[in-house]
């Protein structure tokens, strides 16, 4: 098992960490930060084949890099607006559980 | 197998399973922290500096901070802080469809052979000069459009946020 086949793994199992946070809590707030774990695992695996794909193009070395800081910042950007959405829910209906927002309910 | 990514492996895992079992939302946002600030060790490890520093930046400086705000402001009374405990078939059901995906991923990894190409030995590296050169020359469209995004974001999250108070302001 390579360095690589490692780096894959964890960011694997930090991607099932979140998505089981994001799966079984009913508080946004844990669901929020379970989308910020998986999103984190992506950007592990950018960081892994950036470092250790032999086969990278030499003439754009920093592809890996960009990718991620692109990430991060869309990450931090939803991560606002979600935040901005909770507060907003809680204004409404005074608690930020996930199964009482159901005013859009058909 | 490294032993240094063994150990950041245990301390970005370690905190993050920790910090989504818990049930004080306060301790759950501090661990989230540390594994968020091993995730950070990881980039530092891999060599890729920059990124290290801009996810100390953003996700240890600023998101921590907008979620700890939130969980202040959505709460009525201190005891408020700790959540009920998922239910127990929700939790099952949740760990099942968790480990079911690991396991694919998991077999999808271990099963890709890529020794067929030997790993560079030494790490590929970039300074903070050719990345902004790269940044501003063969990747400024993406970067506007990220302005563009980040202040529409912003600025959406703001008028979401506020409050609606309309008769504060029709008052003279």
């Amino acid at each position: 098992m390579s360095t690589l086949h490692a780096c894959l793994l964890l960011s694997s199992a930090l991607f099932c960490v979140g998505l089981i946070t994001a799966l079984s809590r009913s508080n946004t707030i844990l669901v929020l930060l379970g989308i910020e774990l998986m999103l984190n695992a992506a950007n592990l695996n950018f960081i892994a084949f950036w470092r250790f794909n032999p086969s990278a193009a030499p003439a754009a070395p920093a592809t890996g890099i960009v990718f991620v800081l692109f990430a991060i910042a869309v990450a931090a950007a939803e991560a606002a607006v979600g935040l901005a959405l909770v507060i907003a829910i809680y204004r409404h209906q005074k608690n930020i559980r996930l199964q009482d927002a159901t005013r859009l309910k058909g | 197998m490294n032993l240094t990514l063994a150990i950041i492996s245990v301390l970005i895992l370690g905190s993050a399973a920790v910090a989504v079992s818990l049930r004080n939302l306060i301790h759950s946002a501090l661990l989230l922290i540390a594994s968020w600030a091993g995730v950070a060790v990881f980039y530092l490890w891999a060599g890729a500096e920059f990124v290290a520093f801009a996810q100390l930046l953003v996700y240890v400086g600023a998101i921590s901070m907008i979620v700890l705000f939130a969980v202040l402001l959505t709460r009525h009374s201190r005891s408020e802080l700790t959540v009920a405990a998922p239910a127990l078939s929700r939790a099952i059901a949740a760990i099942l469809a968790g480990g079911a995906v690991f396991c694919v991923l998991a077999s999808a990894v271990l099963k890709t052979d890529f020794a067929a190409r030997p790993a560079a030995a030494v790490p590929p590296t970039i300074t903070v000069r050719e990345l902004g050169t790269q940044l501003m020359l063969s990747h400024s469209a993406a970067v506007l459009v990220v302005g563009v995004l980040l202040t529409v974001a912003l600025l959406g999250a703001i008028v979401l946020a506020a409050s609606d108070d309309s008769k504060k302001g029709d008052a003279p």
